[in-house]
């Protein structure tokens, strides 16, 4: 199993889509797609996101590696398979600016682990707090590259944790990557800092606790 | 000035020679703060260029640091290239929607006028200013952002990101605009009296990309350009890190080299040696939540990895300092380079001894 993993990461770093399928084809031959998502893909974009926290590999891989493996998981799991993972009930948004390769990749991670989740795209801060209320949202993973962005979570946090039901409040992007105590300054419930910890984090949410 | 202090310019040209100049050189690379400092909003600081000299002057004898910043903010050449910038009232403006929507467009794509571009003769004018005020005692610095950097705001990241991978016949014609753009930008700074220019270059940086593509793609730019650029640069890499392509970067005809917070100050100055000078790494977000003992700490850190020997200019890590950075941080931040940066390095602990 190592080894299946380690030729599908490197397939993914060297962004070659084609060795990536034929990795998932031979795979599927005796298992099952979501075997491969829990046991290979997930695994692989794990080692990929740590290795680019360590220095080992750039921001371009992780990307790319996300995008490939979403959309070869799209493929053999779609929405409609009644096999994707629908709990916490979550979105993904991008905070105020226009950067939104961190929101994608980390979409793109989270779908290639099998994960459902609503992309709201691009969204200012007060329609983001009313559309999270509207569709009753148990999690909210919030990207932003600019620190003014970044700050207005606490924004978020206020009006969100308002009432009684609490929506958990994931955070993510450079601000945060370099400065880590800013997650908790501004109130969010955790911190992701490679695409990959978002799988981790949303994993241990579904038992409606936080890792953190 | 005494008999053996030197002015900022023939400070900060010694370390630039690998030497030890009478102390080691600050760079407070500081923007929107001048808006604070004038009591202006960021966008009407930002309107006209007698607002921002006025802020420079100011802050440079506040904190008695070693340049003259003539940038804006990296979003002024989008708007030069008539893309939408959004201004905010804590931090520095950004650029909005890409303006590029389709790869087709780069075909019919045509670089700015700077004659015709109200922001960018703003910025040419504020480095003529800076530099009849300072006299030629202190660097005007002015910046470019890197043609293999800038499409991040022309087409958006990922689509930027997919275009280098695989698009390259779209990647060539983009770069071959923008390389022009870049140079003919870089030169009318010199030729306004910028000193040196600032040639932002993030995505080049191993952070961002491997080092194999970085070879094929940023780097070949890179050499390309700073060539036609007639004056000296230095290569920042804001926030990301250098230390694995700094033999690359050398390669270019930079002169110096802005590093990440993430990295070893003493490992990259060693790698450096002789070749590039170092600029940085003190972590520009965490500066908002320090206190003077932070502050002190980490000027003293740094000072002590990369300053013996000269080739080191002591600043930030990401080429701009946020907004919400207290002026007490700032302060400190001089004074510990003014007490503890004086060559000899006399007042530094020598733990390595």
């Amino acid at each position: 199993m190592p080894e299946v993993i380690g030729n599908f990461r490197n397939a993914l770093l060297a962004s070659d889509k084609d060795a990536a399928i034929d990795i998932l084809d031979k795979y599927l031959l005796k298992h099952t797609p979501l075997d491969f998502v829990e046991a290979i893909a997930v695994k692989a974009l794990d080692e990929i996101g740590t290795g680019w926290e360590k220095g080992e590999y750039a921001l371009s891989q992780v990307y790319m590696s996300g995008r490939i493996c979403e959309e070869m998981i799209d493929r053999v799991l779609p929405d409609q398979s009644g096999q994707r993972i629908d709990k916490p009930k979550m979105a993904i948004a991008l905070l105020n600016d226009y950067h939104s390769l961190g929101k994608k990749t980390v979409y793109s991670v989270l779908r290639a682990g099998g994960f459902q989740l609503i992309d709201y795209g691009r969204m200012e801060t007060e329609d983001l707090i009313n559309r999270v209320l509207e569709d009753r949202l148990e999690l909210i993973l919030i990207s932003a590259l600019m620190l003014s962005s970044a700050l207005q979570v606490k924004e978020v946090v206020r009006k969100l944790n308002h009432g009684s039901e609490k929506v958990k409040i994931v955070v993510g992007g450079a601000p945060f990557r370099l400065d880590r105590q800013l997650w908790q300054a501004v109130g969010a419930d955790a911190v992701g800092y490679t695409a990959s910890d978002a799988l981790k984090i949303v994993s241990s949410l579904q038992g409606g606790k936080t890792n953190e | 000035m005494s008999e053996t202090e030197m002015s900022p310019m023939q400070r900060v040209f010694t370390t630039l020679g690998h030497k030890e100049p009478d102390r080691v050189p600050l760079f407070l690379l500081l923007t929107t703060h001048g808006a604070k400092e004038t009591g202006l909003s960021i966008k009407n600081y930002f309107s006209k260029a007698e607002n921002v000299v006025e802020g420079q002057l100011r802050m440079r004898e506040k904190y008695n640091h070693d340049c003259l910043l003539g940038f804006f903010y990296a979003a002024a050449e989008i708007q030069a290239w008539k893309g939408e910038v959004i201004f905010k009232e804590d931090g520095p403006p950004n650029s909005g929607e890409p303006f590029i929507k389709s790869l087709k467009q780069i075909k019919k794509l045509k670089p700015p006028v700077i004659a015709e571009s109200p922001v960018l003769q703003e910025v040419l004018k504020t480095i003529r200013m800076l530099n009849e005020k300072s006299a030629g005692t202190v660097p005007v610095l002015g910046v470019v952002v890197s043609p293999f950097s800038v499409p991040v705001m022309q087409v958006g990241f990922e689509t930027y990101l997919e275009m280098i991978y695989n698009e390259p016949q779209f990647f060539n014609l983009l770069m071959e605009v923008n390389e022009a753009f870049c140079a003919e930008w870089a030169n009318a700074q010199l030729e306004a009296g910028a000193t040196a220019i600032c040639y932002f270059d993030p995505v080049s940086s191993p952070t961002i990309i491997p080092r194999e593509i970085y070879r094929q793609t940023g780097h070949r730019v890179a050499k390309k350009t700073i060539s036609r650029i007639n004056g000296p640069t230095a290569t920042h890499m804001a926030s990301g890190r250098a230390l694995p392509i700094i033999d690359d970067l050398a390669e270019t005809g930079t002169g110096a080299v802005g590093i990440s917070a993430d990295e070893n100050l003493r490992d990259v100055k060693q790698a450096c040696r002789n070749k590039l000078a170092v600029i940085g790494n003190l972590n520009g977000l965490e500066m908002i939540h320090w206190n003077r003992e932070d502050a002190k700490e980490a000027v003293i850190n740094a000072l002590t990895s990369a300053a013996p020997g000269g080739g080191f200019i002591i600043s930030d890590n990401h080429g701009e300092i946020p907004y919400q950075v207290p002026d007490e941080v700032l302060l400190t931040i001089a004074d510990t380079v003014h007490s503890f940066g004086t060559y000899p390095l006399d007042r530094l602990v020598k733990d390595d001894e």
